[in-house]
């Protein structure tokens, strides 16, 4: 079997550098800047090694240099190819153009808006998505590098149609989130797991958001530094403290103040060093992601750092809530609120709706290094609302294969 | 399609159509205190032999209450249009109220509440004269313990959730006088468990952790092993789930559960599929409850006060809610003097009404009588599955038997036609029959549950499931025309916003005017 290769070289580079996207050079420059690398490479040769494992028969076909060849190692089949420098979206399409008629299937890594380009190529041929970029929201990426070469691996021919959606980064950045459908690809209708579309923001459910935001709140210690991912329902946290957090960036607060707003993955190694941190995340609706798809800011370095530089957490006195402030009274003989210990510095939040949308498919965690992911999958008590946990697995996105 | 295009429309009147053509009342009555005209009564009091007492200034009213003011036959022709003006129990095949549990209150029961004996009892009566009543209450206690196992049962609650509220009360006070108050504050329920579970463990302070449940729609286990703990208070659960599913594995939950110190609480608030065929106490549980009005056939009541029942394993015991009713030799008394106590879940005995109605209820069947309830209700409950699940779009999760009853769903009929399982329900009523969408959480899409119970007949199944599948027809050849529906209703569409919002919701009158009308 023939399988192509496709790498957007510069795909997730704005996920780190908290630029919330990777499209045009001057972002591009500007996440390079900000002492971001690009990570794209790193995952093509992730899925080709899995590809390689399961189908030890298997030709990959590919352009020369960092859009293929780099990581696909000696092992391949060059279609001759000259990219500008940097490549840009015109290059992927070329690319895919150049790649198509010599495959069965085509790997591309990238994120939504190299799934966009491939779809405007036209390839006339199935395609799979390995996951690369900072956002991930179609459904014609596989759930990690791994499934994705494994897919590639099991292809006998029957395909799927998959959904291509994209948010216009301009707006995003602005703070909106309004993903646009684009068309449809052409997946391989294999068993192994398509990350599937984004589904609907928090947004539409506001009273569990606003209840979750409280419960967090409420538990908040004095000192603890609490780094605050993207999305609605941690934006819920920034309105119940009063700060102006941002819905898309990585925002840090501690003792009742904003610390850090729309933070750098090296912004942030700096403010969660030295003292005790927890990060805060919430889920993607219907693809289950906690980690590494829309937070790459909290990359494995910084969650390295929350996760292993922690004290154990030990239970407030009676009486005392968040900055020492008396909760209610235990005179009743209540029990008193007590801080989440979370899972050692990782709290999850989701309303119920957007848990029992996943059909009980376990949670992801894909942050680009696997003894990270390792470290914080198992079952953790997911926040869903005040006073209201959910115990639901996480598990690395590269060992959940299958359906 | 429009309404008089049904298909039975153009059929004489006899033989009956294969569906019911009913048509509701529609008496567009006003609320009673529209109704009411200045100066109008209903009795004519004659005047007092007796001085009239001053009352202190403290105690009188400045303004009279504002009561409707009407004649007799104003009042009984207004409650008799509501009564027509209503789907109730009486008059329908009520299986689906979605975990609510209707079943058939037999009217013999009614005439020992109406009696004189019972009806004119004052609750703050002497002991002495209401030896009766105590040794009813005492008797269906009993009865309850040898139905649940347990060692002791109160009848205080008012229903079903007080009683949830009562266990969870006397878990909160075992936990103090061990000390442990403070550290056992999680209470572990599972997703389709009847909420009221959360709901109750919420108010009395607890943190709710809910289990998820697994790829064969049992609670997942796994959870709970990473959920129990030092923290944990008490696993609260329903068995069978609101799903109708029996967790196979339920002694193991109570026992993960005991291993970390916590308590197991068994909500029976609908034991029609296992009455006389296993016990709570069996299970290991700690505590239970019943719900008289699901179980043991008294009135719902219309919300309250219906009937529930706490049931306690023996160290458990000293906590549950007093007075007790005890007896010595042949004489029945209230003890008060117990002082671990969670003291009164209402005041008074109970819904002493509900009780002698359960009392009678068990004696009229007997151990064997109850066993065959259970038979019926699950023999009912898989016959209606079978009927329901020949309906093309109807669908059940997890391909499991089910024993009381099963959670539905339409999603492939939605998926199909854009009809909404509530719109479902609501067309049905246009056949005398209907449901409600009382599933939460909203796990399975486009649900309904149904539940026969053991009081409805073959043909009465045959028929709600024969609606059904009407409507479902309809759905596909005219999905607006559901949409549009009721045509034989009452009233036409409700907006259901002020039920969820504070600012327009109105539960009285008073509340109505203010909101409203001023």
């Amino acid at each position: 079997m023939r399988v192509g290769l496709v790498v957007n070289p510069v795909a997730g580079l704005g996920g780190p550098a908290g630029l919330k996207g990777s499209d045009g050079a001057e972002v591009q420059r500007e996440a390079r800047a900000r002492g971001a690398g690009a990570r794209a490479g790193e995952r093509a040769a992730a899925a080709l090694r899995a590809l390689r494992a399961a189908r030890p028969d298997a030709v990959v076909v590919t352009v020369p240099g960092p859009m293929g060849a780099d990581s696909a190692g000696a092992e391949c089949e060059l279609v001759p190819f000259t990219p500008t420098e940097p490549s840009t979206a015109d290059d992927t399409r070329a690319a895919v153009r150049a790649l198509a008629p010599h495959v069965d299937v085509l790997l591309f890594a990238g994120g939504d808006g190299t799934a966009r380009d491939v779809l405007d190529a036209a390839p006339g041929r199935p395609v799979l998505g390995i996951p690369a970029g900072v956002k991930v929201y179609s459904g014609c990426f596989a759930v990690s590098p791994a499934a994705a070469g494994l897919a590639a691996a099991e292809f006998a021919g029957e395909t799927a149609e998959a959904e291509v959606v994209d948010l216009d980064e301009e707006a995003y950045r602005a703070g909106r989130v309004s993903p646009r459908l684009y068309g449809t690809l052409a997946v391989p209708a294999a068993r192994v797991r398509l990350s599937g579309r984004k589904t609907g923001s928090s947004a539409a459910a506001p009273d569990s958001v606003a209840a979750i935001a409280r419960d967090v709140v409420a538990g908040m210690r004095p000192g603890v530094r609490y780094v605050l991912g993207p999305g609605a329902t941690t934006l819920a946290i920034g309105r119940e403290l009063g700060l102006p957090t941002t819905l898309l960036g990585v925002d840090v607060v501690a003792d009742g103040l904003l610390v850090g707003a729309d933070v750098s993955e090296r912004e942030l190694l700096a403010l969660v060093d030295g003292g005790e941190a927890e990060a805060v995340v919430s889920v993607i609706g219907g693809q289950g992601f906690v980690l590494g798809r829309g937070n790459q800011q909290i990359s494995p370095h910084v969650l390295r750092r929350i996760l292993t530089g922690r004290q154990p957490v030990e239970a407030a006195p009676a009486g005392a809530g968040p900055g020492g402030a008396p909760t209610r009274p235990s005179a009743d003989g209540l029990p008193v609120r007590r801080p989440r210990g979370g899972r050692g510095g990782l709290t999850v939040l989701a309303t119920r709706v957007k848990l029992a949308a996943l059909g009980g498919r376990p949670l992801l965690a894909d942050t680009g290094d696997p003894d990270v992911d390792d470290l914080v999958s198992g079952f953790t008590h997911i926040v869903t609302g005040y006073a209201e946990r959910v115990p639901y697995r996480i598990v690395p996105a590269s060992k959940e294969f299958y359906q | 399609m429009s309404a008089t295009a049904e298909p039975f429309a153009e059929l004489p009147v006899a033989p009956k159509p294969a569906l019911r053509r009913f048509h509701q009342a529609r008496w567009d009555e006003p609320i009673i205190f529209e109704l009411s005209s200045p100066g109008q009564r209903g009795i004519g009091v004659p005047a007092a032999d007796v001085p009239a007492v001053e009352l202190p200034d403290a105690v009188r009213r400045k303004t009279p209450p504002a009561l409707p003011e009407m004649a007799q036959l104003h009042v009984l022709r207004h409650y008799v249009r509501l009564s027509q003006e209503n789907l109730g129990v009486d008059v329908n095949i009520a299986v689906g109220q979605g975990t609510c549990t209707m079943k058939y209150s037999p009217k013999v029961n009614d005439t020992f509440v109406r009696d004189p004996r019972i009806a004119e009892l004052h609750p703050a009566q002497p002991e002495d004269t209401v030896q009766g009543v105590l040794e009813v209450y005492w008797r269906l206690e009993q009865m309850l313990k040898e139905i649940s196992g347990m060692a002791r049962v109160s009848l205080q609650p008012n229903s079903g959730s007080a009683a949830i509220y009562a266990n969870i009360a006397m878990i909160r006070a075992y936990h103090a006088h061990n000390g442990e108050a403070e550290q056992r504050d999680q209470v572990i329920t599972t997703m389709f468990s009847h909420p009221s579970n959360a709901a109750c463990a919420k108010t009395a302070g607890f943190e709710v952790i809910t289990l998820m449940p697994d790829a064969n729609g049992h609670p997942d286990i796994e959870a709970l092993r990473a959920a129990v703990g030092p923290r944990t208070a008490a696993l609260l659960i329903t068995n069978p789930e609101d799903t109708g599913i029996y967790n196979p594995r339920i002694a193991e939950f109570v026992e993960l559960v005991h291993e970390a110190g916590g308590l197991a609480c068994y909500d029976q608030a609908n034991a029609n599929g296992i009455l006389g065929i296993t016990r709570a106490a069996d299970a290991g549980f700690d505590l239970c409850h019943f719900n008289l009005h699901k179980t043991f056939s008294t009135p719902h009541m219309c919300g309250g006060p219906a009937g529930g029942a706490s049931g306690v394993s023996e160290r458990l015991a000293p906590f549950l809610p007093g007075p007790t009713v005890e007896r010595d030799g042949d004489r029945y008394f209230l003890d008060a003097d117990r002082p671990l106590s969670v003291g009164k879940i209402r005041p008074y005995l109970g819904v002493t009404p509900n009780v002698v109605r359960a009392y009678a209820w068990i004696m009229t069947l007997g151990a064997e009588g109850l066993r065959q309830v259970a038979e019926t209700a699950v023999l009912n409950n898989n016959y209606l599955m079978h009927k329901v699940l020949q309906i093309p779009g109807a669908s059940v999760q997890w391909d499991k038997r089910r024993l009381e009853q099963v959670r539905y769903s339409w999603r492939e009929l939605s998926e199909e036609t854009g009809v909404h399982s509530e719109e479902i329900g609501v067309r049905a009523a246009d056949f005398g029959v209907h449901y409600w969408t009382s599933h939460h959480p909203y796990l399975v899409p486009e649900p309904f549950t149904l539940e026969p119970t053991e009081s409805y007949s073959k043909a009465d199944l045959d028929e709600y499931a024969a609606v059904l599948a009407h409507v479902a027809d309809e759905a596909r050849r005219d999905p607006q025309f559901v949409k549009n529906a009721p045509y034989n209703q009452t009233i036409h569409k409700i907006d259901p916003t002020p039920l969820d919002d504070p600012k327009q919701w109105a539960p009285t009158w008073r509340a109505y005017v203010r909101k409203h009308l001023s």
